[in-house]
């Protein structure tokens, strides 16, 4: 019997088109445009001004407080100007804009491992500041400073490593093709993180309709390494969730409002276990990832290793081009992905596709009234009543959604992709969401 | 049989009796004083329950009224110049003179002069496309036009233009309570004096981007090119974040910032048509 969460849940279809591609290396654009803000916290301060010549990997913003992170250049070639620049929702953000020239890789930064280091080599110390000042952020789509996370409260006490490869949403298969590809050093990063968290177990949580990726990432296990586990898990989204993962894959319930490291977990995407494996073996930061590009209508669906910062429509263009019928182009996979205002906004730690959507599918259908039909009550991963949190929301009742845990909410989408009526539930649920996020902070 | 209905009959008027007893007598110990005065001014307000006061609805303005026992700093927006001086009469006390105000709608971005590019269509609320994404055109400041002040105003008196998309106050009806300016995620909406012969010059523009970027996104944008506020006689019109403003406390009405704006941004309501423009018009013909 596979294992999987236990409250509500969806099967949307899966369409993973890109499944099969193998990653690829994505040519170079010609001018990139690095956000000083990919994470959530602070956004770093920039270090370079217009004219600065900058190389691979050098640190161009620095991390301003605890939580928040490095951010470095991904290109090689002249700065451009730091501006203000549209970012994946349309607003301006600061950016430094790069002019790119030949591809040039910071001295620190080394091409590969050094083979003569094991992992007992390095100190726990040493692996925290590394992936600190590599500015390495979880990839999953959270964007929470990994550093941050690996450094536990005091008084908590860390017992297992989640290593979340569940990869629910449907279209993408970045993090699929990570594990297919890089399953040793995935491995690796995971003893390294065990390390830095002082834990003796690991598990990998790995969706079935991966069979794939599970045989690989076993038979990695079975040659080097020990406490680390691999489980097959019953495909239902939301199961890449951190909080259901951790059901899923322990039993342990996280209680409301609190972190999973109240049970002793700590979740981590084999995106961020990557990065964290190059930030330690090769001092190399944070400037490129996996992207899946994707969609029915695409020439080439496919998953490119690309630089961040590169413009959303250099990838469109890698995959066949955009075809004539778009209608959106989603940030994101479809069920919690955010429509692109423009395909000028580019690639950033987050982004682990970019879905084109056909303008036939695109458009939402127009919403009719709540029949009180409990689909959404059913499908909610954390059993809350969306269409009442969605009359609070409307009627801006900020007292009652606190007490009916909006804050709980993890935005999967679920309820809205369950209405019958497509009422746009989760629109609604999130604005209640930050009003009562506004309440919480100004109390304090 | 006739004694059970007796009998029935007078426990049960007992037990009415010593019932009445019970509440009457706790009734009086736990019995609430509270100041008639309040109800007498609750009913000489309109009773909207807008909140335009600040207070929550017009019982809770009427407390507010009856503990401070001063009129000073409160004020019914709605109320017009009636309700105040009536409610200064009802309790003996003074009436501070108010100067009557209108909620003006800043952003002149309609169809033509600001286009759209992309399609919005979630759940019909500004905040929620706010807090998504930029909106259906360049602009990140203007106006969403899906209508939240409207719906917040209780008096009618603001509705979107489908033509133009943007919200139009109709005067005569708008009390000033500032729901609309509340409810816009953007802050477009603000409370101006309504001015001499409700005739009001304003900038009719939020936008606080960089010159370039705001022309970019909307033709009838303030570029904050500062030329109004060079040419203002009073100083009234101060300049910043690339923005103008109009102190209305300031300003005397006299319209040179209107013709030297080269974006046409600034607006003037319910003035009588130029002479010149006039004389143009004929010499045209």
């Amino acid at each position: 019997m596979l294992k999987t969460f236990t409250l509500g849940g969806i099967h949307p279809p899966r369409e993973k088109l890109s499944s099969g591609s193998a990653i690829t290396p994505l040519p170079l654009p010609e001018r990139v445009s690095i956000p000083l803000s990919q994470h959530i916290g602070a956004p770093a301060l920039p270090l370079v001004k217009k004219g600065d010549r900058v190389k691979v990997g050098q640190l161009i913003g620095e991390a301003a407080g605890f939580i928040s992170a490095n951010v470095h250049s991904s290109v090689s070639g002249v700065v451009l100007n730091v501006e203000e620049a549209v970012d994946a929702s349309g607003y301006a953000r600061l950016a430094v804009v790069i002019r790119v020239e030949g591809d040039e890789w910071d001295d620190r930064v080394k091409q590969r491992e050094s083979p003569d280091r094991y992992l007992s080599a390095y100190s726990r110390e040493e692996m925290l500041s590394a992936i600190q000042a590599a500015g390495v952020v979880g990839m999953g789509g959270a964007t929470f400073p990994t550093r941050v996370k690996l450094t536990p409260p005091t008084g908590s006490r860390p017992e297992i490593l989640i290593v979340n490869g569940a990869e629910c949403e449907p279209f993408l298969t970045a993090d699929h093709r990570l594990m297919v590809e890089r399953g040793r050093e995935l491995l690796i990063g995971t003893r390294f993180l065990m390390k830095a968290l002082g834990v003796e177990q690991a598990i990998i949580g790995i969706e079935n309709n991966k069979p794939d990726a599970i045989a690989k990432m076993r038979e990695a296990v079975a040659k080097h390494a020990l406490g680390i586990k691999v489980c097959p898990l019953k495909v239902k989204y939301p199961q890449g969730g951190e909080k259901q993962l951790i059901e899923a894959t322990t039993g342990r319930h996280v209680p409301s409002g609190a972190l999973p490291i109240s049970v002793g977990v700590v979740v981590h995407n084999v995106g961020t276990v990557y990065a964290a494996y190059e930030a330690i073996t090769m001092h190399k930061p944070l400037v490129e990832r996996v992207v899946t590009v994707t969609g029915k209508s695409l020439a080439r669906p496919g998953n490119y290793l690309c630089r961040v910062g590169t413009p959303v429509a250099c990838l469109i263009e890698a995959a066949g081009g955009l075809p004539g019928d778009t209608g959106k182009v989603i940030n994101g996979g479809p069920m919690m992905g955010k429509a692109l205002a423009s395909t000028d906004a580019v690639v950033t730690k987050g982004t682990s596709g970019v879905l084109v959507i056909p303008v036939g599918e695109a458009l939402r259908k127009p919403y009719r009234d709540c029949i009180r039909c409990t689909r959404c009550v059913q499908v909610c991963p954390m059993g809350l009543e969306p269409y009442l949190l969605m009359t609070l929301g409307e009627y801006q009742r900020t007292g009652e959604l606190e007490r009916e845990r909006v804050m709980d909410c993890i935005e999967c989408g679920a309820c809205s992709f369950a209405c019958p009526a497509y009422r746009p539930l989760l629109d609604v649920i999130r604005l209640g969401k930050s009003r009562v996020g506004q309440m919480i902070k100004s109390r304090k | 049989m006739s004694s059970i209905i007796l009998y029935t009959t007078v426990s049960l008027c007992a037990t009415g009796i010593a019932s009445a007893v019970i509440l009457y007598l706790v009734a009086r110990k736990f019995r609430v004083e509270e100041d008639p005065r309040i109800d007498r001014v609750e009913a000489l307000l309109p009773g909207a329950n807008c909140g335009g006061c600040g207070k929550p609805g017009c019982r809770g303005f009427a407390e507010a009224i009856v503990k401070a026992n001063t009129l000073e700093g409160l004020c019914c927006p709605v109320g017009g110049e009636t309700t105040m001086p009536a409610i200064a009469a009802a309790l003996g006390l003074e009436a501070s003179a108010r100067v009557p105000r209108v909620a003006v709608v800043r952003c002149g971005g309609d169809r033509a002069r600001r286009p759209r590019y992309s399609r919005y269509d979630g759940y019909i609320s500004c905040a929620v496309e706010h807090a998504l994404y930029r909106g259906e055109s360049a602009c990140p400041f203007g106006c969403l036009g899906l209508g939240d002040c409207a719906r917040a105003c209780a008096f009618d008196a603001i509705r979107v233009e489908e033509s133009t998309g943007l919200p139009v106050v109709r005067e005569e009806a708008c009390v000033a309570c500032d729901a609309c300016a509340k409810a816009c995620p953007r802050g477009i909406i603000e409370l101006r004096d309504k001015g001499v012969k409700a005739r009001r010059v304003f900038v009719n523009c939020v936008n606080r981007d960089r010159g370039a970027l705001s022309r970019a996104a909307c033709g009838a944008s303030c570029i904050g090119c500062g030329k109004c506020a060079r040419d203002c006689s009073f100083g009234a019109i101060i300049v910043e974040n690339n923005l103008a403003y109009i102190d209305f406390h300031k300003c005397r009405l006299c319209r040179k910032c209107v013709s030297s704006c080269p974006t046409g941004a600034i607006r003037e309501e319910n003035f009588p048509p130029r002479k010149v423009e006039l004389s143009r018009i004929e010499f045209e013909n």
